[in-house]
């Protein structure tokens, strides 16, 4: 049990029972879907990014408890953040998940709650899917898959 | 085989269970509770002998070897032919097209019957509980031809509306392909009123039998389809094989689906004529191992007997069903009149996926997903659901298991 409570630790539940900034936003400058084919699930990113800053981040659709937690922690964590530093989270975010090496919590801050998701390989991608979407999104891309 | 004994009458659970050496183990220190049965079931040691026995002693090409291996290959792999016939009830035993399974044999009959049946205005019917490998190959075929796909919808118990369905029947209607049992739902589909109803607007009948050959007994002629499939990872056998049914006029009018070695009677440059059935839809080696498995897998099924895992399969799905439609926050989806022993289920406030990781670290292995099935998912107003789906080797102790799993799962998300 143990390892699935370093899984769903208490932060990640309520983030999964209620995320933050979960609503459709109408003035996105840029916006994404993500699809993960294996379970069907299925989130809309939403950003406002003007003068080289995340004004606003918002997303919406249904997924688990891991996916859902961190969409929630990704708008938190990049609301008021340059490009740069965005770039860099979601570099240190994809890392925590798929590199070899320890998390770095300098670098992660509140995101290191979903490093527990790295002993749980089948459910790397639900965690990675809003990480995913918001690269798309920043890049231009409509529309992205975890496949 | 051969070595267990069962007493005539009595359904001796343990006695199957010490045929499958994969259920003698524990996950996450936890015994193994397998009801992951609908993705594909566990292997008999029967089984695995007949395929490590092959490769041990008489592996060799088949159907060109001058040699005594190549020989005793043939004749081994062709004696399956004749099982697989009496199996499903086929008169012929040229009727029995060995293949990969489902995906193939649908993909098949789509492209070597329906290319050269079809053409604009013609139509397909299916129903919306199909499997994704029985819509995917016709959309494909007629967006070849210019036919058009329509669905049969089903009610909010998983049953087809047979009064949309034959309403559905048209003059135009050239194909229709229906699955004997739902891997979503569990649903068992009144077969052979559908096969009557479709045949007495002429058209011709594929049944997807992927989920029905493990549980229960098909007999073709009595069902009177054109072709039915089959799946043998899902009935005891290895992956990678299954075999087609076809009714012999269908499948001798036929054009071949593969070029190739095997399915070839002679050939020059300037005309090959093609081999008779069954091989001139075999090209290429078969997976002669895996028919040999699946040889195997029929002779267990057999002495087992259908009847009885049939009636013990219903007695795990009644309990099971009982047993978690009475957990607090539970949805069944799927609870046809008559059913297999499939349990598609949603829990509130928690997502599938959460409770499939969740049985999964209690040793409870389900599915957790659309199963392939993304309309019925639609249908249902569902992402999602978690599917226990059971074999004949499942216990009520298994069922507890998964009852106390999913209590686990509500106590987490609470
Ligand atoms: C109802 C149904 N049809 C078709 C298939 C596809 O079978 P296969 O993957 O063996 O080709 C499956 C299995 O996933 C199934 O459950």
């Amino acid at each position: 049990m143990s390892e699935l409570r370093d899984l769903y630790q208490e932060v990640v539940l309520d983030h999964g029972r209620h995320p933050h900034n979960f609503r459709h936003m109408d003035e996105a400058s840029h916006q994404s879907v993500g699809f993960n084919p294996l379970c069907g699930d299925k989130l809309t990113l939403f950003l406002r990014y003007e003068d080289d800053v995340v004004q606003d981040v918002s997303f919406q659709g249904s997924g688990c408890a891991i996916s859902t937690a961190s969409a929630s922690l990704l708008t938190d964590a990049i609301k008021g953040k340059s490009r740069a530093e965005v770039e860099e989270l979601i570099a240190a975010f994809l890392d925590m998940l798929t590199a070899e090496s320890p998390p770095d919590p300098e670098r992660l801050g509140k995101l290191a709650v979903l490093s527990g998701v790295r002993d749980f390989p089948v459910r790397v991608k639900c965690a990675t899917l809003s990480w995913r979407t918001l690269e798309a999104a920043l890049g231009g891309t409509d529309e992205v898959t975890t496949e | 085989m051969g070595t267990r004994m069962m007493p005539v009458g009595a359904y001796d659970v343990e006695a199957v269970r010490r045929d499958f050496p994969i259920l003698r183990q524990q996950v996450y220190g936890k015994p193994l509770a397998y009801l992951d049965n609908a993705a594909t079931t566990q292997k008999p040691q029967g089984v695995i002998d007949a395929v490590s026995e092959y490769y041990a002693r008489s592996n060799a090409n088949i159907h060109r070897g001058v040699h005594f291996l190549s020989e005793q290959a043939t004749a081994a792999y062709e004696a399956v032919r004749d099982k697989a016939r009496a199996f499903v009830g086929a008169a012929d035993r040229s009727e029995i097209i060995f293949l990969r399974g489902t995906t193939e044999a649908v993909n098949l009959v789509a492209q070597a019957y329906g290319r050269s049946n079809l053409g604009p205005g013609d139509e397909v019917l299916i129903t919306t509980m199909e499997h994704h490998s029985n819509i995917v190959p016709w959309q494909i075929l007629c967006e070849q031809t210019g036919a058009a796909l329509r669905v049969a919808p089903i009610n909010d118990d998983g049953e087809v509306i047979l009064e949309e369905y034959e309403r559905l029947l048209r003059e135009r209607t050239r194909i229709v392909g229906i699955t004997h049992i739902s891997n979503s739902l569990g649903t068992i589909n009144p077969v052979r009123e559908m096969i009557a109803m479709a045949r007495r607007h002429g058209a011709t009948v594929l049944v997807d039998g992927a989920q029905a050959t493990a549980h229960t007994r098909v007999d073709v002629g009595a069902l009177d389809c054109d072709f039915y499939t089959v799946s043998g990872h899902k009935m005891l056998a290895p992956t990678g094989v299954g075999f087609l049914y076809g009714r012999r006029q269908i499948l001798d009018a036929m054009p071949p689906y593969q070029g190739g070695g095997d399915m070839i009677a002679s050939v020059s440059f300037e005309k090959t004529t093609y081999n008779r059935l069954p091989q001139k839809f075999e090209a290429g080696t078969p997976h002669i191992a895996g028919v040999l498995g699946l040889g195997a897998a029929i002779d267990y099924l057999q002495e087992v007997g259908l009847e009885r895992v049939a009636a013990h399969e219903e007695d795990l799905l009644d309990y099971a069903t009982q047993k978690i439609a009475a957990i607090p926050g539970v949805r069944l989806v799927g609870t046809a009149q008559r059913k297999a022993a499939i349990v598609g289920f949603t829990l509130e406030q928690v997502h599938p996926h959460d409770v499939g990781t969740i049985l999964d670290r209690e040793g409870v292995a389900v599915r957790a997903g659309h199963h392939c099935a993304q309309p019925v998912m639609e249908r249902f107003g569902v992402a999602a659901t978690v599917r226990a789906s059971f074999a004949l080797y499942n216990t009520r102790e298994e069922v507890d298991a998964l009852e106390r799993a999913i209590l686990k799962v509500r106590e987490f998300f609470a």
